[in-house]
């Protein structure tokens, strides 16, 4: 083989195993996607959305208390990180850019972003259930909002970044003290993108499992107690897939159908907001 | 990804010094004509500034307790298993629950090994993918296929699970598992890691879902510094007559290998820590019986999952909890040392240019 | 030369980026209503001398400032300097145009309340009356609702420059306004500065030497920091008295 065919051969076989690469990539999203609305839509049923989950041996049941236990402890985790992680976020592009602490805030924030969510669970499960003595509510949202944190901290602080100083310099040159800079021009600026990074970190704790395994636990019976262990839909799937009754199973596949549904939507919402946003 | 080359760049810093404080809120009541440039600090905007900075500064400050907690605490609810077993904890293969001796070698072992197997799987993919992306899409594909990659990632790791195990399982048994043991068995020294009775979950399997699962994280960043590559450089690499892969893999990887690295070190992170997934298809075992990555097995991740809201208050707990310890070292360590690989090539690259 | 109404004066001034000299032993006065130009090559010092009258360079830790620098006899590098009120009093546009992300009109409104309480009908008419000044308000008085971003890039920067007026400043910087700008934006903001001057006093850095010929009073020729000549432009561009500005002007170097 001459040279120049050679290297015409090595390029044509790793263009196309690129090729293959993208169809393998592909190939699983499709699968799971497909089996999960086949087996998902399947179970789906009015008395989804009004019974309880069922006890053992029961052929009948739903996933209301796991739905509504799912969307309370969703909502008040992303009520408390937000704010927060918006605040960091400002110092660390604002006030902290360079000094000790903003640099070591963003260190922390780094690791807080690649801690396994278990290791949250573990966590809190020392700090929260250990001394209160009960799985509750409450600690699975604490658990949630330190996961949504730090993916907070981070969007907004990059998307800060990116707003250009001379934007910054142009409403101090009006005379504009430094609140009024971010909060009306700065951060107006970067909303688009500090949304969708709140969007993005909804959609990561709705389905996050393991951080509420020891937290809110789980519960078969209708509470809103948030001092009690809560309903939720992912420990609840993780329950019943795992239990040879057939009918949880069933359950389990709607429920994952579900969080699909709402995980996928938060998503594909966050982008196309984002670039409707873009345009404007 | 980390922007791992924040070096402070004089004259870009926005410090804490600002003193446009000095307020102005009598010439906003009595107009600016009135006002001089002289007029005493006001209290009203000065209040506003102080309580914006003061507040976006102590939510900096919690934020970076909250690290300092989780280390301590974990470290003090693992003591008593760091008490009774010591260093010796990290190499025994002992876990007995009711006889109270633990250790963690076989869940650490399990986690390094899945994870292994998942960047062996997707790096190579997700370079593919990346170059895919970049150079031999249609214009018109590259968004809908880079966003279906990404959703890849969004799909939460309880649906990998139950899908996993449910669905995945069953056919990697029947038909992946007997392939590999015809094929890659074979080979002396490898074929004792594809031994043993195929039974679908195990290692291997709770490996090759991790990978599905980082593929989108690493193919992501290793698009993204694809992209912003110069053009002149590809284009001058086209220049002197270099086919798409030599461009690919002579220039613009050696260009952007710190973002690729970058890239890599965060799918090890998610592939560390995952937990659901892992949990429905490694098998859940505390033996260790043979090489083979048919063999089931256990991970950090999954024994925590498996056990902790059922063990016993003492040794159990805490050596669950020093498993914790362990984990979210060995993700710091890997936290870490990308963040100096990183610092350690841009000095590289700064230095040649 | 001698400037009889100088509304501001840089004496024995020096100034810091860390540990580097930026500006050196700067010594001028600047007339009232008048427009001032700096040149000079790229780094010469020209944007941070600019910089340095509207006390920019606050934001940054790093920076300093020494000597004397006079605004209708005051020292601004006083402490006690409001620095606020002083913006108020010396309005900045930029190299690129800078729109805030809001309305047309709230780009306009924004400086103004934040130093103004103003009815909705004062603040109306202050919009229209610095928008018209800036030559825009024909263009956009149908569409202030709209997003200052969604102007072109030459309206964009009249845009900036109404945002500025509408303060009522005294003094305007001009931070090479038109350097980003096609050939017809750029005329138009020059004939706008020629009829702002009336008004206000003009400083403007452009590394456009026959925009400073047009445009300029007087000329400032700057080099490493150093200010090298200052006079009236059409002298200095004319009859320079420095070998090195001659060199500059005439092409042989820079």
């Amino acid at each position: 083989m001459t040279l120049h065919s050679k290297r015409k051969f090595v390029n044509g076989l790793a263009l196309s195993l690129a090729m293959a690469a993208m169809a393998f990539g592909l190939f699983w999203l499709l699968w799971i996607l497909v089996t999960v609305f086949q087996l998902g839509v399947s179970g789906l049923s009015l008395s989804l959305f009004t019974e309880m989950t069922p006890p053992p041996g029961a052929t009948d049941g739903g996933l209301l208390n796991a739905i509504v236990g799912s969307l309370i402890m969703v909502s008040l985790a992303t009520l408390i990180g937000t704010p927060v992680g918006l605040l960091t976020g400002i110092y660390l592009a604002e006030y902290g850019r360079y000094n000790a602490l903003g640099n070591a805030t963003r260190f922390i924030n780094d690791l807080l972003l690649s801690a396994p969510s278990i290791v949250i669970g573990l966590f809190v499960y020392a700090v929260v259930v250990a001394t209160t003595g009960k799985f509750s509510a409450w600690s699975g949202v604490i658990a949630l909002a330190l996961i949504v944190l730090p993916v907070v901290v981070r969007t907004t602080e990059n998307m800060l970044q990116l707003i250009p100083n001379t934007l910054r310099e142009a409403a101090f040159a009006l005379g504009a003290p430094k609140s009024v800079v971010i909060s009306k021009v700065t951060l107006r600026a970067a909303r688009a993108g500090v949304m969708t990074g709140v969007l993005l970190a909804v959609a990561r704790i709705a389905g996050e499992t393991a951080p509420l395994l020891f937290t809110a636990l789980s519960n078969q019976f209708w509470s809103l107690n948030m001092n009690e262990p809560m309903a939720n839909l992912p420990v609840m799937i993780f329950k019943f897939a795992m239990s040879p009754f057939s009918n949880w199973q069933e359950l389990a596949w709607a429920g994952v159908f579900l969080i699909t549904l709402g995980v996928l939507a938060l998503n594909i919402i966050a982008r196309v907001f984002l670039r409707a946003e873009k345009i404007n | 990804m980390v922007d791992p080359n924040q070096e402070p760049k004089a004259g870009q810093a926005f410090g804490l010094h600002l003193s446009t404080g000095g307020g102005n809120a009598a010439a906003a009541l009595s107009g600016a004509a009135v006002a001089t440039i002289e007029s005493k600090t006001s209290a009203v905007r000065t209040f506003g500034d102080r309580l914006f900075a003061g507040a976006s500064s102590t939510f900096a400050v919690l934020t970076l307790l909250l690290l300092g907690g989780i280390m301590v605490s974990l470290t003090i609810a693992s003591w008593p298993s760091i008490k009774a077993f010591g260093i010796g904890f990290l190499f025994s293969t002992d876990w007995n629950p009711p006889m109270e001796k633990f250790g963690a070698l076989i869940p650490v072992y399990g986690t390094l090994v899945t994870s292994a197997i998942a960047l062996l799987i997707a790096v190579p993919v997700s370079f593919g993918i990346a170059l895919f992306l970049t150079e031999l899409s249609p214009a018109w594909l590259r968004r809908p296929l880079g966003t279906a990659i990404e959703l890849l990632a969004a799909i939460p790791s309880i649906v990998y699970g139950m899908w996993g195990l449910l669905v995945f399982v069953p056919i990697f048994a029947e038909y992946i598992q007997p392939f590999l043991q015809a094929t890659l068995g074979k080979v002396p020294v490898i074929g004792a890691l594809f031994a043993g009775p195929p039974l679908g979950i195990g290692l291997l399997c709770a490996g090759i879902i991790l990978a599905i699962m980082i593929i989108p994280y690493i193919a992501s960043v290793m698009r993204d510094v694809f992209e912003v590559t110069p053009p002149m450089l590809k284009e001058s690499a086209y220049g002197v007559g270099c086919t798409t892969w030599e461009v690919m893999w002579g220039v613009v990887l050696p260009y952007t290998k710190t973002g690729v690295i970058g890239g890599v070190m965060l799918g090890l992170g998610r592939a560390l820590g995952e937990t659901m997934a892992v949990t429905f298809v490694i098998g859940n075992t505390n033996f260790l019986n043979s090489p083979s990555l048919f063999d089931p097995g256990n991970s950090i991740t999954s024994a925590l999952a498996n056990e902790f809201a059922e063990a016993d208050p003492g040794l159990h707990t805490s050596s669950l909890m020093e498993l914790g310890l362990i984990l979210f070292v060995i993700t710091m360590i890997v936290l870490v040392v990308s963040k100096l690989l990183l610092r350690q090539l841009a000095k590289g690259e700064g230095a040649k240019s | 030369m001698e400037i009889t109404d100088a509304q501001i004066e840089f004496k024995d001034f020096n100034f810091f980026y860390g540990k580097f000299h930026a500006l050196k032993n700067i010594n001028f006065k600047m007339a009232r209503h008048k427009v001032t130009a700096f040149i000079g090559p790229s780094g010469c010092g020209k944007s941070t001398l600019l910089r340095t009258i509207n006390r920019m360079y606050d934001l940054y830790p790093d920076q300093r400032a020494e000597g004397e620098l006079l605004f209708d006899g005051r020292n601004l590098l006083d402490p006690k300097i409001d620095v606020s009120v002083l913006r108020a009093k010396i309005g900045m546009v930029f190299q690129k145009p800078t729109p805030f992300p809001m309305s047309i009109y709230d780009n306009i409104a924004f400086g103004v309340k934040l130093h103004e309480r103003l009815s909705t009908a004062q603040l109306n008419e202050r919009v229209e009356w610095a928008l018209r000044k800036a030559a825009l308000w024909e263009e956009v008085k149908d569409k202030l609702n709209q997003s200052g971003m969604s102007l072109s890039g030459g309206q964009q920067q009249r845009l900036c420059i109404a945002r500025g007026i509408a303060v009522k400043p005294e003094v305007i910087l001009l931070d090479e306004p038109t350097s980003a700008l096609d050939p017809i934006s750029t005329s138009r903001i020059e004939e706008l500065i020629d009829e702002l001057k009336k008004e206000f006093t003009i400083v403007i850095v452009t590394h456009n030497m026959q925009q400073a010929a047009r445009i300029s009073d007087y000329t400032a020729y700057m080099y490493l920091g150093e200010m090298v000549e200052f006079g009236v432009t059409d002298e200095l561009f004319v009859k320079p008295k420095k070998k090195e500005t001659e060199d500059y002007i005439t092409g042989r170097f820079g």
